[in-house]
């Protein structure tokens, strides 16, 4: 059974161990009467972490839940498939999901979100066209997959055409 | 030039020489790529990878981006060689266990390996003896450039070289090195040193990456942050703060042993070649940890007998595959070890 608190009928959830006059006194309070008697009352440090963690928790959950179902028109994945496999499905995944995303980079590269380093000589042609390459080649997937094989070979013909372009 | 020419030398990286051979055992600068306009791997079909390895090996044969560069398709390749290639770290476990359309680019000095289709599309390498890690990065940023003239990478003004996992995102650079700390073990003060490596945002693994055990006091330390920073500001702290640092507590722990514990020591090194000199019978591991005990003899000038760059080139050899492309044939694991003891008495003059 629980004690009950010295001075009242709640549970006793503060007990100290004093040394007075070389006598060893114990008490038993509540936490109400322990606030009277003045008795600091820190929640323990493994409570602490818990909540701390917890928190934590929570946090990505909701970012889970919010961004979950935010898929990539592109490739396909989903934030929750991302989070699930730590791998993007292709480069237009950083622009897709690049609200949750940005929080994720910043703890996993000391606080880095924008890239400072080398840049490509010609920088792999513009967006634009690598977006479209990468919309072509999933639709030439999935045209492969229907067996429309007339549409991929337009697809294939388009794709040729802005690689050459 | 064919697999097996490698396997009658220890590569570049193992051969010993290089600054601060005595503790750093090799540098490794690697970037991650990926090709614009393709899905990352996970998201590519068994067609579209098998374009991209095309395309990047046609890429790299024609670039001339090192000296006698040969490709190996691993995919085709059989499990012993890809098990070499993972040996000589010219290829990773993860690169050498999974499946479809894959390879590597490797130049015949093998200090250059060009991993088709790992994590990102390429993952290109540059190995160096010791601490080499500026060097390296000047090879590694002209092959870059001179592949960038065939291939366009996929980049973004803000998040720079796009790859599939965000920890290698901006300039996809990963440096490593090889660290041989067989003092601090013996002190019990390595956990203190992961402690601080931790702390100083760095990864500390095994000696084959991630995922892999730490023979023979062997450690592989790499920087993590990759975004936000230069590459010229990632090199020079790793390179001048954070290794020269681990290096002085090893070097510390070798002075303390010397100073205060000599007998125990010169036990434990010259029992370790007494087995290895002697053994019939004897496994890939315990090879790996006598070994090591053998390299800090040499390097305390205790053992004067034996060179380090003997101790250095058998660490390869000693390995599964090795054993076995050597004698050209498959063996079992027993029959590797009584090899592997011949081998190592032969050449470390035993009985």
């Amino acid at each position: 059974m629980k004690r009950k608190c010295d001075h009242c009928d709640r549970p006793a959830t503060v007990h100290l161990t004093e040394i007075a006059h070389g006598k060893k006194i114990e008490k038993h309070l509540c936490e109400a009467c322990a606030a009277k008697e003045g008795v600091p009352i820190q929640p323990p440090i493994s409570q602490l972490l818990e909540d701390f963690v917890a928190q934590a928790q929570q946090a990505q959950q909701a970012q889970t839940r919010q961004f979950g179902e935010l898929a990539c028109p592109h490739c396909g994945i989903s934030f929750l498939e991302f989070r699930q496999s730590g791998l993007l499905g292709c480069a237009y995944d950083y622009e897709v999901f690049q609200e949750p995303l940005t929080p994720l980079l910043q703890r996993a590269q000391e606080g880095g979100s924008q890239h400072v380093g080398k840049l490509p000589r010609r920088a792999g042609g513009d967006q634009q066209r690598q977006n479209e390459l990468l919309q072509l080649r999933a639709a030439l997937k999935e045209a492969v997959l229907q067996e429309q094989y007339e549409r991929a070979a337009q697809l294939r013909d388009r794709i040729k055409e802005l690689e050459h372009a | 030039m064919k697999l097996i020419d490698l396997t009658s030398r220890a590569g570049e990286w193992l051969r010993g020489g290089g600054p601060m051979q005595e503790v750093v055992i090799s540098s490794r600068v690697r970037l991650a790529r990926n090709l614009a306009g393709y899905p990352f791997l996970s998201r590519c079909s068994s067609v579209q990878r098998k374009e991209i390895a095309e395309r990047i090996r046609d890429a790299l044969l024609a670039a001339d981006v090192a000296a006698d560069l040969f490709y190996v398709d691993v995919e085709a390749a059989s499990r012993l060689d890809r098990q070499l290639l993972v040996e000589r770290h010219l290829i990773s476990r993860q690169h050498a266990e999974t499946t479809g359309a894959r390879g590597v680019g490797i130049s015949g000095s093998e200090t250059v390996a060009v991993m088709v289709n790992e994590e990102d599309h390429l993952r290109i390498q540059v190995l160096r003896s010791g601490l080499e890690l500026a060097d390296s990065y000047g090879e590694i940023d002209r092959i870059d450039d001179a592949l960038e003239r065939r291939l366009d990478f996929a980049f973004s003004p803000r998040f720079g070289y796009l790859t599939a996992c965000p920890t290698n995102v901006g300039t996809g650079v990963r440096l490593s090195v090889m660290l041989h700390l067989p003092a601090l073990r013996m002190t019990g003060e390595i956990e203190k040193v992961f402690r601080a490596a931790r702390d100083m945002r760095l990864a500390i693994r095994g000696l084959y990456g991630e995922g892999t055990e730490a023979h023979g006091d062997f450690y592989q330390v790499s920087n993590q942050t990759t975004l936000g920073r230069t590459e010229e500001a990632i090199i020079t702290d790793f390179r001048d703060q954070i290794v020269p640092q681990i290096i002085e507590y090893e070097h510390q722990a070798r002075r303390s042993l010397l100073a205060n514990k000599l007998s125990a020591v010169d036990d434990r090194v010259f029992r370790a070649l007494g087995i290895l000199r002697s053994a019939r019978l004897i496994g890939s591991e315990e090879t790996m940890a006598l070994l090591s005990h053998v390299r800090l003899g040499v390097n305390l000038g205790r053992i004067r007998d034996v060179q380090l760059q003997a101790v250095n080139e058998l660490f390869l050899l000693a390995q599964p595959a090795h054993l076995q492309k050597i004698h050209g044939r498959e063996m079992s694991a027993d029959q590797r070890s009584a090899v592997r003891a011949e081998m190592l008495r032969r050449r470390l003059g035993g009985v």
